[in-house]
């Protein structure tokens, strides 16, 4: 996209542009449906199945496997609509911010403890 | 004529959803963020507006990526909360103003926005959290009616701050031609610094934060020199949201005063901001 060209990544982000929306229009399109119970229900039924219904990709299915969420945006999926999906592991925002930056939860939450204490940064 | 009394900026983190349904309040986590509302509360008990303008995104429930509209309006009479799919519990619905919707609709269309207009319309926590921390108390809520904005911050490329500002302009013009005795109220909704996703989720950035509530009343073109590629780099890809903020401060205009601030780290993974003001004619 002409407003990102020669911008530098940013390190640990992803810019959710065109590119990575076309990329990962499936998976976004399966996490949508899970906005209703029947098809959260549905997917704990079978959730490879499921996978396949919606047309994910193979590195698509097997990040979904390995709850990878990491992988899972590399491959094109939206934060918004992963909660989605991780939040039928179990998993809370925190909890997959923990596992994005590789630290344990404890550790997590105190980095965000710790930029409300100063009051410079 | 209705009339613009003031606006708020405010976070609308999911988080804050659950800790008013466990009533988490004055819990040592929650007291520094809710006691920053106080004035807004005493504000919206002393003003009673009519309506509320409430400019937010929305984050998967409504829309999906196949059909994403830049700025949509909501024109229905009532608005339906749903389930969201990791568990926040769904409120009560809204209830809304089609004649003054279809009022601003025809103003900001005229205005050359170009607007897309949505007779039904699913408001995810993105609306609803902001209505439950302005007000607490569903009665009172229940009398306010609400029209959604809802601004495309979810899929690059998002309207330019710029664009938000301007369009900011435009809906107090709206208000101001709309021909029904109204006290309305703006609420400029997300943010502020906050990243959930990428190796760097749990960034925030306070300096950054400060800065933009200290310019807001008077420099709000300050935000402007950033690109949203830059925001994202200063205050993560979802602080972004902070640009709906100048909707906002857009519409009020010149004379308005600062009646309250507050800002705090954390809520989940955000830096959480509130600010209110007041038009000096009121
Ligand atoms: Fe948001």
């Amino acid at each position: 996209m002409k407003s990102l060209a020669g911008k530098e990544p940013i390190p640990g982000t992803t810019i959710f542009e065109g590119r990575m929306a076309m990329k990962g229009y499936a998976l976004n399109k399966m996490c949508f449906s899970f906005n209703k119970a029947e098809n959260r229900e549905a997917f704990k039924a079978d959730e490879d199945a499921y996978c396949v219904k919606y047309g994910l990709s193979d590195a698509q299915r097997a990040a979904v496997k390995k709850r990878d969420v990491l992988a899972l945006l590399n491959l094109g999926g939206n934060i918004y609509y992963l909660a989605k999906l991780t939040g039928m592991f179990g998993l809370n925002m925190q909890d997959i911010g923990a596992q994005q930056a590789g630290i344990s939860l404890e550790k997590f939450k105190a980095k965000l403890l710790a930029a409300g204490e100063t009051k410079n940064g | 004529m209705a009339r613009l009394i003031g606006g708020v900026g405010s976070s609308h983190v999911p988080a804050i959803g659950n800790a008013l349904e466990q009533g988490l309040q004055t819990d040592p986590y929650w007291k520094p963020f809710f006691d920053g509302y106080k004035p807004v509360w005493n504000w919206m008990e002393d003003k009673k507006p009519d309506v509320a303008i409430l400019v937010y995104n929305d984050h998967g429930l409504n829309f999906f990526l196949d059909t994403m509209p830049t700025f949509a309006i909501g024109a229905a009479a009532e608005y339906q909360n749903a389930d969201e799919g990791w568990g926040l519990k769904p409120l009560d619905p809204f209830q809304g103003d089609p004649e003054f919707s279809w009022h601003l609709i025809d103003s900001l269309v005229h205005d050359e926005f170009d607007i897309t207009m949505c007779q039904e319309m699913l408001v995810d926590h993105g609306f609803t959290v902001p209505m439950s921390l302005m007000w607490p108390n569903q009665d009172t809520r229940d009398q306010v009616k609400v029209i959604p904005l809802c601004v495309n911050v979810v899929q690059y490329p998002f309207p330019t701050a710029q664009r938000c500002l301007k369009l900011g302009e435009a809906i107090g013009k709206a208000v101001a031609s709309f021909d029904k005795d109204l006290d309305v109220v703006i609420l400029g909704t997300g943010g502020l610094s906050h990243q959930l996703d990428g190796e760097r989720a749990g960034h925030t950035n306070r300096e950054f934060d400060t800065e933009f509530l200290e310019k807001l009343k008077d420099e709000p073109e300050w935000l402007l020199k950033y690109s949203n590629y830059e925001l994202a780099k200063i205050v993560g890809p979802q602080g972004v949201e902070m640009i709906m903020w100048l909707i906002m401060r857009g519409a009020l205009g010149g004379n308005i005063r600062e009646l309250s601030r507050n800002y705090h780290i954390p809520i989940s993974n955000t830096a959480a901001g509130v600010i209110l003001f007041e038009n000096d004619a009121v």
